[in-house]
């Protein structure tokens, strides 16, 4: 008896210590490259580190200084103004979804043409995009002008920029969430519908209380997703406007943190911003998470 | 009563029939103006590279060049280092991959079927880290980089990554708990060390899905461009992407369209091939992703 207990407890040390074997990779990563320079981001934030002399603590000064910069607010701005584009991907890749799960001859051939721009590289296609966007022989204006409309210098007019940069960034997301959302529909069970056409429902209904209902983790971690990710916007205004644009209209935030580390060596005000700006994301994080509880709840 | 509602819902189902394949067309050809959307801009992309200058500038645009200059697609290997570009994206994303690969599988195995005291703990530490977003540590990650001087190197873009990913390790651990413990459990019994387990058992069994990450990562190492920007800059040293960026700065002010088009398309088409041949795994992995998220 006494035996066993000790030969089990030998064996779970054992598997003790060759877990910790296994996870150490990670973990030591996580530690030297992840949580170490967090802090330090956030420890230089409060300093007037410029990667040469010494790091003095200035205290505050630096968000004090953040908080009267026009360019940090504009930045901001234009980082959230190019969000507009979530919701508008959200709902054109549901449509496309929607069609696709209906079962429309060549849906595989859709599905692999709308996934294109996906995986291309971000590079390539804001290089791509550039040329598009000239303002005399860009394809976008050629286009435009079939109808007779003669089009802007998209990425050097201040009211066009964004909206290029939206239409882009749309264009090249659209696949992800529609392959997202097309699992998310395939995966409803039949008989709600079924059940739903018993009950006299009409399409619209169907789909407003079932279809959009099931689907509602999707578009939850869609839209938390694309935001994380769009709160880094960043190598597509580095490639197509590399002065920030035209009055400095298309400037990103992380745009605007690597030109103030990398352009000027102001480590410590980019780091201020870099630590406002993973705040922001965590703050924006969080209160979705909250309300995707509570209307989770108010379902059932 | 039940009689009329049977021949009603006769009728409605035939008629239900003929609407649906009517919208379907409809839909069809919806969606084919959508697709011409998206592939248009990279035919024209194409288009461009094959032109010469005078077609480039040509109005209304030609969507078919006059005559098909190839020229570009040479010139592009002499004016500028686009070979080495290749060679230095293919070494840091093979290498973080293939590391990176073992070392996050050996991690998810640990977390999904071995015991040990802080398990869940350390492995939400681990979460936290996808929660961070890359500009808050990019600064102090670079000076750390550049006191020991690795600046200008490869380096800095391949050893973070060789500890392991996170979501791989996430979604290697999701798909391990499908598997039963009691094979482990008869492994240890037959006498077969833990890395024995992993590497006979678990390896073979998680190959699809470590199959379908791969590749996902592969595709954002290839991808990467703020990281490759902060760290390279002798042209020699830089990526496929700051290449191709460093063409279009270069080369636009020449107004030399086609150079940087086909420049472009070389950086573009190696994923799209890998994207046409493993089509089924990267969009089931895709979905997949979506769904356990």
């Amino acid at each position: 008896m006494e035996e066993k207990i000790t030969q089990k407890s030998s064996l779970y040390r054992k598997e003790k210590i060759y877990a910790y074997i296994f996870i150490s990779a990670p973990v030591i990563g996580f530690v030297i490259f992840t949580l170490f320079p967090a802090l330090y981001s956030l420890y230089g934030a409060f300093t007037d580190w410029n990667g040469l002399g010494q790091m003095n603590f200035i205290g505050l000064e630096n968000f004090k200084e953040l908080f009267k910069d026009e360019y940090f607010y504009k930045s901001m701005y234009n980082t959230i103004f190019m969000m507009i584009g979530i919701p508008i991907g959200v709902v054109l890749s549901l449509l496309l979804a929607l069609a696709l799960n209906r079962g429309v001859p060549g849906t595989n051939v859709f599905r692999v043409i709308y996934y294109i721009p996906v995986i291309s590289s971000i590079a390539a296609i804001s290089i791509l995009w550039q040329w598009a966007y000239n303002g005399d022989y860009g394809l976008v204006n050629q286009f435009l002008s079939v109808f007779g409309i003669k089009g802007p210098n998209w990425l050097q007019n201040v009211h066009t920029v964004k909206p290029a940069l939206i239409i882009m960034a749309v264009w090249k997301g659209l696949g992800y969430t529609m392959l997202l959302y097309l699992a998310a529909l395939q995966s409803v069970p039949k008989t709600f519908y079924e059940a739903a056409k018993l009950d006299g429902a009409n399409a619209f209904q169907t789909f407003w209380y079932i279809t959009l209902p099931m689907v509602k983790p999707v578009t939850f971690f869609i839209v938390v997703t694309s935001i994380i990710g769009g709160a880094q916007i960043f190598t597509e205004i580095n490639v197509m406007t590399p002065t920030g644009g035209p009055e400095f209209s298309s400037a990103s935030v992380v745009w605007y943190i690597w030109q103030k580390a990398f352009g000027n060596f102001q480590l410590g005000y980019a780091s201020a911003m870099a630590v406002v700006l993973g705040i922001f994301i965590f703050i924006v994080t969080y209160i979705q998470f909250k309300l995707n509880e509570r209307s989770t709840f108010d379902m059932d | 009563m039940e009689v009329v509602l049977n021949k009603k819902t006769k009728v409605n189902v035939m008629s239900e029939k003929k609407r649906n394949s009517l919208i379907n067309s409809i839909l069809f050809v919806f969606l084919s103006v959508g697709a011409i959307f998206m592939i248009a801009p990279l035919l024209w992309m194409v288009s461009t590279s094959l032109k010469d200058k005078q077609d480039v500038f040509a109005l209304p645009p030609k969507w078919i060049p006059e005559t098909i200059h190839f020229n570009k697609y040479i010139e592009i290997w002499e004016k500028g280092p686009l070979l080495s570009g290749i060679i230095n994206s293919l070494t840091v994303a093979i290498t973080v991959t293939v590391v990176g690969t073992f070392t996050s599988s050996l991690a998810a195995f640990a977390f999904a079927k071995l015991r040990f005291p802080g398990k869940n703990k350390i492995f939400l530490l681990l979460l936290t880290s996808m929660m961070i977003p890359y500009p808050v540590v990019m600064i102090p990650q670079f000076i750390m980089f550049s006191s020991i001087e690795w600046t200008d190197t490869l380096l800095p873009l391949i050893v973070p990554g060789l500890f392991g990913n996170i979501m791989m390790i996430f979604f290697l651990r999701q798909y391990l708990n499908s598997v039963p413990d009691s094979i482990i459990e008869a492994a240890k019994i037959d006498g077969c060390s833990y890395f024995q387990i992993y590497y006979k058992i678990i390896l073979p069994l998680i190959r699809p899905a470590i199959a379908a990450q791969l590749i996902l990562w592969f595709m954002g190492i290839w991808n990467d461009y703020l990281a490759p920007i902060i760290y390279l800059n002798s042209p020699e040293k830089q990526t496929l992407q700051l290449v191709i960026a460093n063409f279009n700065a270069t080369y636009a002010i020449q107004s030399d369209y086609p150079l940087i088009m086909a420049a472009s398309v070389v950086a573009l088409l190696p994923m799209i091939i890998v994207f046409v041949i493993f089509q089924k795994q990267i969009i089931e992995s895709i979905a997949i992703s979506g769904i356990k998220g």
